[in-house]
């Protein structure tokens, strides 16, 4: 596409400028939290701190660091995370095989597909699965974080199309020197659908570390909460009442503001060091082709 | 005869079915018999016994909703901050592929491009920690208004702001990804259309108006008819954690009422007569909108 015209260079350098300045107005404010993290409290109650720490201070981060609330949370996180997504990569990889195969070869399929499409056009709604939940007797357990989302349709609809684009030679190759399903499915299906399969297990883990509502309303205790849900709850309220009073001298250095902060921004560091891969799977492969059909 | 052949067609696809069992017993558990939980709409909800068998009231709860004063005004804000969500994130993200598609430099394109779709990936909580600290009355935007001499604006306490505030930070969000989808649109428009074009003498936003365009229109109509299921869907997440007492009036949407009716005032019928309904119109809506993408982008989920 390249193409140029006289005259244009004044539209050139505006449109550059502008582009340039959305892209730091989208970063801008994740950068005006983390550098209130890493300032002082009284620095950030005077207005001082904008895009760069003022009177830099680690405080913060370490008034979390002996938060039992904030690492006890983040071990239901990085558990949900870890079960999570094997939970739903399995359920993914095993009922896109059989969905992604033809109506002549899998009579029912048809029928399968409309009962799992059926769950993305319509739900009971918040309050009878919450029921349903309390009636399985899993409130407050690990369960229902990890379980509900097993299932994740428009993932097994996004393995489907990978699987559809696959060479069907291969497959019957694979039928006429004898091999079952399972040898079909983890010998041939698996290694040439990694870059779909990375993908979407990003996506899932990215998903699950994402995820506080059902923390919200499926944990009554606010130690099952898992990181996400915790955070919710100290960014709506946050209140100083029940820390320790040893902490005195760490209290005069830090702020409901930086604390909430440097927590966002620890919360947040797990997805900026997966960025790098989402970015390069996700652009490359998985939106063209889910995009083009 | 037809019976071996039903025979040796079922022990083929057997393990076909065996394959689907887990995702079954899912979607039964957490999908089905909640579904079926919709009948406690007509009902009222006991604690004692059990969460199906209160006693039946027909359409009390669907009056109840209707007579709630409440009710229009919530209406109205789901639609009207869902409408305006729909519109900003159909055309910002075409503006900037567009814009982006006529910069030179790859290399500050890349970098643009993830700076523009990092916050798509980070949750509501902590963008909603974000903009609440950012729009606070102490927050930047407010200390640098204030640095140019103006008043400060309370952007989450006044009525007027708030339905502004949801629609750009939803844009702000979730524009970068979306462009990406228009970009990828854009690199596989033919380069021989536009040295035709130019041959023809047509100048750039001519060529933009008769090439560009043309060549992103399935995509741009894919993805304005498959947002048409969300016009019920304000967006719980962000509603939930930016909303607060004072913008009660313009924030308070479908979700945050069953929310509210449900989980603080025990409502659980009201609450599900609320979520049946909404549950309803999007389905529909969702049906419709896949249907008119199949028909005018030729989209087939399957």
């Amino acid at each position: 596409m390249k193409y140029r015209l006289n005259g244009s260079t004044v539209f050139a350098v505006f449109n550059k400028v502008f582009l340039i300045l959305l892209g730091i107005l989208c970063i801008a404010p994740i950068v005006n939290t983390l550098a209130i993290s890493f300032s002082s409290a009284s620095a950030v109650a005077m207005g001082k701190v904008r895009f760069f720490p003022s009177d830099f201070s680690l405080d913060a981060y370490k008034f979390i660091a002996t938060r039992p609330e904030f690492l006890r949370s983040l071990g239901v996180a990085v558990i949900r995370v870890l079960v999570g997504s094997a939970l739903q990569m399995l359920v993914t990889f095993i009922s896109a095989y059989p969905l992604s195969r033809e109506n002549r070869d899998f009579s029912m399929r048809t029928f399968y597909v409309w009962f799992f499409m059926f769950t993305i056009l319509f739900s009971g709604g918040i309050v009878p699965l919450y029921m349903q939940v309390k009636s399985l007797h899993m409130l407050d357990t690990m369960m229902v974080l990890v379980l509900p989302t097993a299932l994740a349709v428009f993932n097994i609809v996004l393995m489907i199309n990978f699987f559809r684009g696959l060479p069907r030679e291969l497959d019957e190759s694979f039928r006429i020197d004898g091999a079952g399903h399972w040898t079909i499915l983890w010998r041939l299906y698996f290694p040439l659908s990694l870059p779909a399969f990375a993908t979407i297990l990003l996506l899932a883990m990215v998903g699950h570390w994402n995820s506080w509502f059902d923390g919200m309303i499926f944990m009554n205790q606010t130690e099952n909460y898992p990181l996400a849900t915790y955070l919710r709850s100290i960014i709506v309220s946050f209140d100083f009442s029940n820390v320790r009073s040893e902490d005195a001298a760490l209290l005069a250095s830090i702020s409901p503001r930086t604390t909430k902060s440097a927590q966002i921004i620890l919360a947040t560091l797990p997805i900026l060091c997966v960025y790098p891969f989402l970015q390069r799977y996700f652009v490359s492969g998985l939106v063209l082709g889910s995009v083009k059909g | 005869m037809r019976a071996l052949h039903l025979k040796s067609r079922f022990r083929h696809e057997l393990p076909y079915h065996l394959f689907l069992i887990p995702g079954i017993i899912l979607a039964v558990l957490f999908c089905y018999i909640p579904m079926m939980g919709i009948v406690m709409a007509f009902q009222n909800f006991s604690v004692f016994k059990g969460w199906l068998a209160g006693p039946w009231v027909g359409m009390d709860n669907f009056q109840y909703i209707i007579s709630m004063p409440r009710f229009g005004q919530v209406m109205y804000n789901t639609i009207y901050i869902s409408i305006l969500k729909i519109v900003f994130s159909l055309i910002v993200p075409i503006v900037v592929a567009l814009l982006l598609n006529e910069m030179h430099g790859q290399k500050l394109k890349r970098v643009l491009q993830t700076a523009m779709y990092l916050p798509y990936f980070l949750s509501w909580v902590v963008l909603g920690g974000i903009i609440l600290d950012v729009l606070s009355l102490e927050g930047v935007i407010n200390s640098l208004i204030q640095a140019f001499g103006g008043e400060p604006v309370g952007f989450l306490s006044s009525n007027r702001l708030f339905p502004g505030v949801l629609v750009t930070t939803e844009v702000w969000k979730n524009f970068g990804f979306n462009t990406i989808i228009y970009m990828a649109a854009l690199t596989s428009i033919n380069p021989d259309l536009y040295e035709a074009a130019m041959i023809d003498g047509a100048s750039r936003w001519r060529q933009i108006w008769h090439v560009t365009l043309p060549g992103i229109r399935p995509t741009i109509i894919l993805l304005a008819t498959l947002s048409l299921g969300n016009v019920l869907n304000a967006g719980f997440e962000q509603v939930f954690m930016l909303l607060n007492p004072l913008v009660v009036d313009s924030g308070d949407i479908l979700d945050t009422l069953v929310y509210r009716l449900a989980f603080n005032q025990a409502q659980y019928s009201v609450a599900t007569a609320v979520g049946l309904f909404k549950s309803m119109v999007s389905g529909v809506l969702i049906s419709v909108s896949y249907y008119m993408a199949y028909k005018f982008a030729d989209y087939r989920i399957f």
